[in-house]
């Protein structure tokens, strides 16, 4: 028996060997490395979340001119940890109507993806560890496709929400998970052909490699649309203001966590800090040059600030200006209605999105394949896109629809009487054509339908005519 | 071919999870329970790729299987209703035997291709992954296979826009969008039609419920706060009958309204005559 604990410390003493297609070096790193730096992750992670909670309660304070939280702890800082001892100490409550395996499930998905994300996002370079001659990479692992496997952990953390609204049992969680679903499907599309810009220019899905790639230049400034549209969509992946409707409180309670309480509750809620987390740290990651120092200060002493450990304090810093963009965002705009919801993914996002990466990739091919110079691929991008600006700005208005045309509600049809049989056929009637009345409605509800007090005759409300008629299937 | 210690136990560890939650998707009784299986035999899977260095195949697997088909079987599940049980009434007449036949001239063309391939000597994992997994996979099927790729595509984008036409429907009325609506509800504005919602029905300190009228700041009832049905079937109660019946009713405003006062260094203003209004009718007239 004591043999499997000595073969698992064999596996994890192990050391790893070097994967190609990465820029990171892990080949000095055994399992005990992983250990602590995931361990350090996990710290890193739910700190995160308790400071990400205060920082947004105090920010959007402001923005509202009011102080925030700040009662417990210096500036309010133990809040969001008294909060969390609240909840630990909360009554768990399991609804009757409950599927309970998966009700009990959907949390621990929502958490446990969420996790998963900062396993391949790198802090820094390779760092020394103080007071010794170990170097590793300050990221936990890397691999050809890593921001694959980000989008794969960001697609099954969903399965959390939309399992804790069907588990519920209960309307509004259910609309809340169905909405879900549909805001997952749309623009996680967006968000991966955003991304797919990135590793056309980088040549690479990993994101050592990426953040290596973008030492000339962040890819924010050449891939700009991109870059846009990735944060709508991040903004909407993580159902935040003014995408939060999965949760809508004026008109779901506050959707597919309404039967949930305390630490299930909980978990919902550090999974959705952990996904913001999460997404600044790709958009961190992929467009905004990682761990890199900002120009004037990488430019200091031969790249000092980009060695050791001040990367890490670059990449945070970066890290908590798109937190701010959260918050920002949820202090200045209001929710979307739904159907604009859709249309903005589907009808704006999506497309744009579709043609800027065919745009992107004619661009490379021609540099690539084509024996052309980046400076006329350039000129030739800015004259196509002058061109395409003249003629939209020059594009003549569409006119709004003359009243009374045909195909408006008082159409030709309307003059014609509805023959319910046209054609030999059941058909509908046409615009301006009503049903005649169905013989098999009750006109009226009798008299011993009502209760004796009442005296008004029913016919009282002329103004109506629907008033007239109760279904009374 | 020889697996590591390490894949060894992981496959034996998740080959058996994976079978009973393949054979759940037969015997479970809730669809949703059915899509949950599924979904972890993906994910397993999907691992068990990873185990055996494809690690393109298998995040591609979660991202395209778990994240988007099986996304859009759990919303379909949940759009028709969970409890809806399947029709089991042919329509088309001899379909079961058409399938039947045709799933057999499947298999038989599927077994006859297998069985005559020939496969060229293996390369190994080493030379197929030199240039990391997704580079290599990318040189073979836009390489080697791209016809078939394009096929494939073609024939994909052709399903999704023929079910996109064929689930069409023209436009037969102009839409009505919000802006329609607010100009509709201005244009009812002089035939006695209201820009606001519906009041909500009456609450007050003693009674909160759906049959009794809301007040308005005058304090008179609104009719139409009440459920239409309730009024219908003469079920709603009077506000009277709630609240105290000689209660006052603040009709100086209603007087007032509409007519400013100027004062004297505005006298240049315009001054803003209000129409006869008809006077208020006060509960107390009523009562």
């Amino acid at each position: 028996m004591s043999t499997v604990p000595v073969l698992v410390a064999a596996q994890i003493g192990a050391e790893t060997p070097g994967v190609p297609g990465i820029a990171a070096n892990f080949s000095q790193d055994n399992g005990w490395t992983y250990l602590v730096k995931a361990v350090l992750i996990i710290v890193f992670l739910l700190t995160s979340v308790l400071l990400a909670i205060w920082f947004e309660r105090k920010v959007v304070g402001r923005m509202q001119v009011r102080p925030g939280p700040n009662w417990h702890g210096p500036f309010g800082l133990l809040q969001s940890l008294a909060d969390a001892m609240k909840l630990l100490l909360k009554e768990d409550i399991t609804v009757k109507a409950a599927d309970k395996f998966v009700y009990l499930l959907a949390p621990m998905i929502s958490v446990f993806c969420s996790l998963l994300v900062f396993a391949v996002i790198p802090f820094g370079p390779e760092v020394r560890i103080p007071w010794t001659d170990y170097v590793t990479p300050a990221q936990l692992t890397d691999f050809p496709v890593a921001v694959l496997y980000i989008l794969a952990c960001a697609s099954l953390g969903v399965y959390g929400i939309v399992l804790g609204g069907w588990s519920s049992g209960s309307t509004y969680p259910l609309l809340g998970s169905v909405r879900s679903t549909a805001q997952v499907i749309s623009y996680e599309l967006a968000m991966g052909l955003s991304l797919v810009s990135v590793f056309i220019m980088a040549g690479s899905m990993s994101t050592s490699e990426i953040v290596d790639s973008q030492t000339a230049l962040w890819w924010f400034l050449p891939l700009l649309p991109a870059f846009i549209i990735y944060v709508i969509s991040m903004i909407g992946e993580t159902n935040r203001l003014p995408f939060d409707l999965p949760e809508a409180e004026g008109e779901l309670v506050s959707g597919y966590m309404t039967e949930y309480s305390s630490m299930k509750f909980a978990w919902f809620f550090l999974a959705e800090y952990i996904n913001m987390l999460n997404v600044s740290a790709i958009a961190t990651t992929l467009f905004m040059g990682g761990w890199r120092a900002p120009w004037p200060l990488s430019a200091i002493n031969d790249g000092m600030f980009n060695e050791g450990w001040w990367p890490i304090l670059w990449f945070l810093a970066k890290m908590w200006a798109f937190m701010f963009v959260f918050v920002w965002v949820r202090g200045t705009l209001l929710r979307m209605r739904y159907d604009q919801f859709m249309h903005l993914g589907w009808k704006i996002l999506i497309p744009a999105a579709l043609g800027w990466v065919v745009v992107l990739s004619v661009v490379q091919g021609v540099r690539q394949f084509g024996e052309v110079d980046t400076r006329t691929v350039l000129i030739a991008g800015a004259v196509a896109a002058v061109v395409v600006l003249a003629v939209v700005w020059f594009w003549p208005e569409k006119r709004p629809d003359p009243p009374g045309r045909p195909g408006g509600t008082a159409g030709p049809a309307a003059k014609e009487p509805f023959d319910a049989f046209a054609g030999g056929f059941p058909v509908p009637p046409l615009p301006g054509q009503s049903l005649p009345p169905s013989s098999r409605r009750r006109a009226l509800v009798p008299d011993d339908a009502r209760p004796p007090g009442a005296s008004t005759p029913p016919g009282e409300h002329p103004e109506n005519p629907h008033d007239k008629e109760v279904d009374r299937a | 071919m020889t697996a590591s210690t390490g894949e060894a136990v992981l496959f034996w560890c998740l080959a058996p999870l994976m079978v009973v939650a393949a054979l759940s998707l037969l015997f479970a009784r809730k669809a949703v329970h059915a899509a949950i299986a599924v979904m972890f035999v993906m994910v397993s899977l999907a691992v068990l790729y990873i185990a055996q260095e494809a690690p393109f195949l298998g995040v591609v697997q979660v991202v395209v299987y778990t994240g988007a088909v099986m996304m859009l079987f759990l919303f379909v599940l949940m759009l028709v209703g969970v409890d809806s049980s399947d029709s089991l009434v042919e329509t088309i007449r001899g379909q079961r035997w058409i399938g039947v036949l045709l799933g057999l001239g499947l298999g038989v063309v599927l077994v006859g291709v297998v069985t005559q391939a020939t496969f060229p000597p293996a390369t190994g994992l080493a030379a197929a992954n030199a240039e990391t997994n997704p580079v290599g996979l990318a040189r073979i099927l836009f390489g080697d296979y791209v016809f078939a790729m394009e096929v494939v595509g073609v024939l994909l984008i052709t399903a999704a826009v023929s079910a996109l036409v064929l689930t069409h429907r023209r436009r037969l009325t102009p839409k009505r969008g919000q802006r329609e609506i607010a100009d509709a509800k201005v244009a009812a504005l002089p035939d006695g039609g209201r820009l606001t919602p519906l009041a909500a029905p009456g609450v007050y300190a003693q009674n909160n419920a759906m049959d009794t009228p809301a007040l308005d700041p005058q304090g008179r009832p609104i009719e139409e706060s009440v459920s239409r049905i309730l009024r219908i079937r003469g079920q709603e109660r009077t506000a009277e009958s709630v609240l105290e019946p000689g209660r006052e009713v603040l009709d100086e405003h209603e007087r007032r309204r509409g007519v400013l006062v100027p004062r004297a260094d505005d006298a240049d203003e315009h001054r803003v005559v209000a129409a006869p209004q008809t006077p208020p009718q006060t509960s107390t007239e009523e009562g």
